[in-house]
């Protein structure tokens, strides 16, 4: 690292680790990296700590505790240039499926003393309580995106990520289409398409690690797939996973179960 | 409080453990010398997986329980692929079985990499990180990532990406991959195989603190193989059990002190799995060149006894993992097909296989359906938690004059060397959440 180096720091709330591993993945850079910014805060790679102030701070895991709700607002402040990795991040993740059940009952079963386990109700991304600056999509993030981003970063420039559907990324990559060509389910034509269509590739549909799309056309692809046979219950757990609390796919896991989830009412910023 | 006692008190609070995966802090209790309590704690948030799974197919299953850990995805998708296989009577080709241990060998490869030469080796020669320790020895660091790099480009080729795979379902997989796909891949496992020795010799020279305790080992023990995907439970005092049926010798109990819940051995003792556990009861099932450098390098008898040298039991397993992705890649035919159909069962699916970090147990009940009804998933690090807390009882009395900071940095060390993985602990029932100061 060199002196007047950006400094970086990574942190952590409910999360797996992936995103933050991506970064100890880029091998063939991390050195580039390192002698580039000044990683001050890692606790996953380095037993030197910072509490701030950062130039760039890369947060993963979602807002689940009331600890992690006044951590994120106290490391805002610390932060120049704030950036949500990964789908726990940016939407949640798998465990923002709770915000649609009774957390009481999440509680009692998995834990013998619920009364020690200081969760919240729900599970939401970082961007419901401070303001993010950028965010990197995915479960877990594409190495290349947090690449261009960090190279990005470190000369003051814009990133450039894709913006379109992994669809497109199967036309580009020659991939065959899995439901035309078998009649798999995909989430392929709504979702974002980061990964470079790692599943049709693999022969299997996409499962919308991404997150959706924006302008995604739901009510158009919820309807195929009721019609070639789905129950309402098959369709709705094709969009209950990574990124089901991010909009649009949020209001069709709740128009197709018929029941909405847990309002944000601990994200009030 | 009485004076005398003020001074031979002593606490150690280490509120935030670095270098392992998640979140957890350690808080060590003395008097007079001795230790009345050391506990690990963990403060990552709960996601509470075993609620999440239910209500769901299998091959849903296996993609959500990939995400209980980015480390080691690949262990939560073989224990689930392999209940639900035995549970609904489903035979997988062998060059499925094959792909797999592959793909566990990948895994394997890319977590001892990154804990060898990122998370512990900067403690035997004093740096911070890896980062810091690159400056003095770029090219043991530079080696370190190269072959953790080859470990993920195993499972990115097999599963489309090396964190979170997305091609094991039910049956086999969605896809595998052509003979010529390989080339490039084995052609660099050469190497792997080499960077690999050189790790085992490299560790070999380093130095590790003198401390030995007698302790219950436990894995998988197979008559033939390396245990990865099949065998019996077995430990080093007499356990041996199918291996679906953990719940008969084990079971997560209730620890006075800390109102949580860790496994136990039925008989109430604590016991170890992992990499010092496997290369000790399955020495002689060793790839021939990985059992070789464990007996030239005389560090056997170290690795069942001292939970430092642990770093070598992870690089003759390196060297086994290399080796044996070296010989499934010579001997590979694809599959005529990637998975064969199967139909679900109502049952109990319930199956063990080797985390890097040692023993991974699922169980799931499912209907007729083949949906989920409940699920239990025992980490391995939560079945070696009362066994570091022990070690930190034992050990610390042997730092009995050094300095809070000395203390700090040896306890820290002591529980970096069990590679814990804090974030699949975090999930399950050993659990207690704290204030952190
Ligand atoms: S987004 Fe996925 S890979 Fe990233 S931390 Fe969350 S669960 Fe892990
Ligand atoms: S195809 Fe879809 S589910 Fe698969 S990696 Fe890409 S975005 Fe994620």
């Amino acid at each position: 690292m060199t002196r007047g180096a950006p400094t970086v720091g990574v942190v952590k709330f409910a999360s797996c680790d992936g995103c933050q591993l991506s970064l100890l993945d880029l091998e063939d850079h991390l050195l580039e990296i390192t002698g580039t910014f000044d990683i001050v805060e890692f606790a996953e790679a380095t037993s030197r700590r910072s509490p701030g102030p950062y130039d760039v701070l890369l947060v993963e895991g979602s807002v689940s505790t009331e600890e992690q709700a006044a951590e994120i607002l106290e490391l805002r402040a610390q932060a120049r240039t704030l950036v949500t990795i990964g789908a726990c991040a940016t939407a949640g993740g798998i465990q923002a499926l709770r915000n649609w059940a009774d957390h009481d009952e999440y509680r009692r079963a998995v834990y013998a003393h619920p009364e020690y386990v200081a969760s919240l109700a729900t599970s939401t991304p970082v961007s419901s309580h401070v303001r993010v600056d950028a965010e990197l999509h995915g479960c877990p993030i594409d190495r290349g995106e947090l690449l261009e981003l960090l190279s990005a970063l470190a000369v003051g420039r814009r990133p450039q990520i894709r913006e379109d559907a992994v669809c497109l990324a199967c036309k580009r990559r020659g991939v065959v289409c899995v439901t035309v060509a078998r009649g798999i389910p995909c989430l392929g034509p709504v979702t974002n398409a980061g990964c470079g269509a790692i599943c049709p590739a693999m022969d299997r549909g996409c499962y919308g690690c991404f997150g959706p799309r924006p302008e995604a056309n739901m009510p158009s692809l919820t309807g195929s797939f009721l019609a070639s046979g789905g129950t309402r219950a098959d369709v709705a757990r094709l969009f209950e996973g990574f990124t089901a609390y991010a909009e649009p796919f949020r209001t069709t896991v709740s128009d197709l179960r018929g029941r909405g989830p847990e309002e944000d009412a601990d994200a009030q910023q | 409080m009485h004076s005398s006692d003020e001074y031979a008190e002593r606490d150690i609070d280490i509120s935030m453990l670095t270098r392992v995966e998640g979140e957890g802090s350690l808080r060590l209790r003395m008097r007079d010398g001795v230790v009345e309590s050391a506990r690990l704690s963990i403060f990552e948030a709960p996601r509470y997986f075993e609620k999440l799974v239910e209500g769901r197919k299998p091959d849903e299953v296996i993609d959500i329980v990939a995400r209980i850990c980015g480390i080691c995805p690949v262990a939560y998708q073989m224990s689930a692929v392999h209940a639900f296989e035995d549970c609904f009577g489903v035979e997988v080709e062998d060059g499925v079985r094959a792909l797999r241990r592959l793909m566990y060998c990948g895994e394997w490869i890319e977590s001892h990499a990154l804990h060898v030469y990122l998370l512990h080796a900067p403690d035997f020669l004093g740096y911070a990180s890896a980062v810091e320790m690159a400056e003095d020895h770029a090219d043991i660091v530079g080696r370190g990532l190269q072959l953790k790099r080859l470990g993920n480009d195993i499972l990115a080729l097999l599963g489309g990406r090396a964190i979170h795979p997305v091609s094991v379902r039910v049956g086999g997989f969605s896809r595998v991959p052509r003979r010529g796909e390989l080339d490039a891949l084995r052609h660099m496992l050469d190497h792997a195989v080499e960077w690999s020795a050189e790790t085992l010799d490299w560790v070999s020279t380093l130095d590790a603190p003198a401390f030995e305790r007698d302790v219950e080992l436990v894995s998988l023990v197979h008559p033939h193989e390396y245990p990865m995907n099949h065998g019996r439970i077995v430990s080093t005092r007499g356990i041996d059990v199918a291996t679906g049926a953990w719940r008969d010798a084990f079971e997560e109990s209730q620890v006075p002190d800390t109102n949580a819940l860790h496994a136990r051995t039925r008989s109430g003792t604590t016991y170890l799995v992992g990499p010092a556990a496997r290369v000790t009861q399955c020495a002689d099932r060793l790839h021939p060149r990985a059992g070789a450098a464990l007996r030239q390098s005389g560090l056997g008898g170290a690795i069942a006894a001292n939970p430092y040298w642990s770093i070598a039991a992870r690089a003759v397993e390196l060297l086994h993992a290399s080796s044996e992705a070296v010989d499934i890649l010579d001997a590979y035919t694809r599959p005529d097909v990637a998975s064969v159909a199967w139909e679900p069962r109502a049952g109990v699916a319930a199956w063990s296989t080797e985390a890097p970090r040692g023993l991974l147990f699922h169980r799931y009940e499912v209907d007729a359906s083949g949906f989920v009804r409940a699920a239990q998933i025992v980490p391995p690090t939560s079945q070696n938690q009362g066994r570091i807390e022990d070690d930190l009882v034992a050990f610390t009395p042997t730092m009995r004059d050094a300095s809070d900071a000395e203390l700090t940095h040896g306890l820290e060390q002591l529980v970096r060397s069990y590679d814990p993985c804090i974030s699949c602990a975090t999930h399950f029932l050993d659990v207690e959440i704290e204030e952190v100061p």
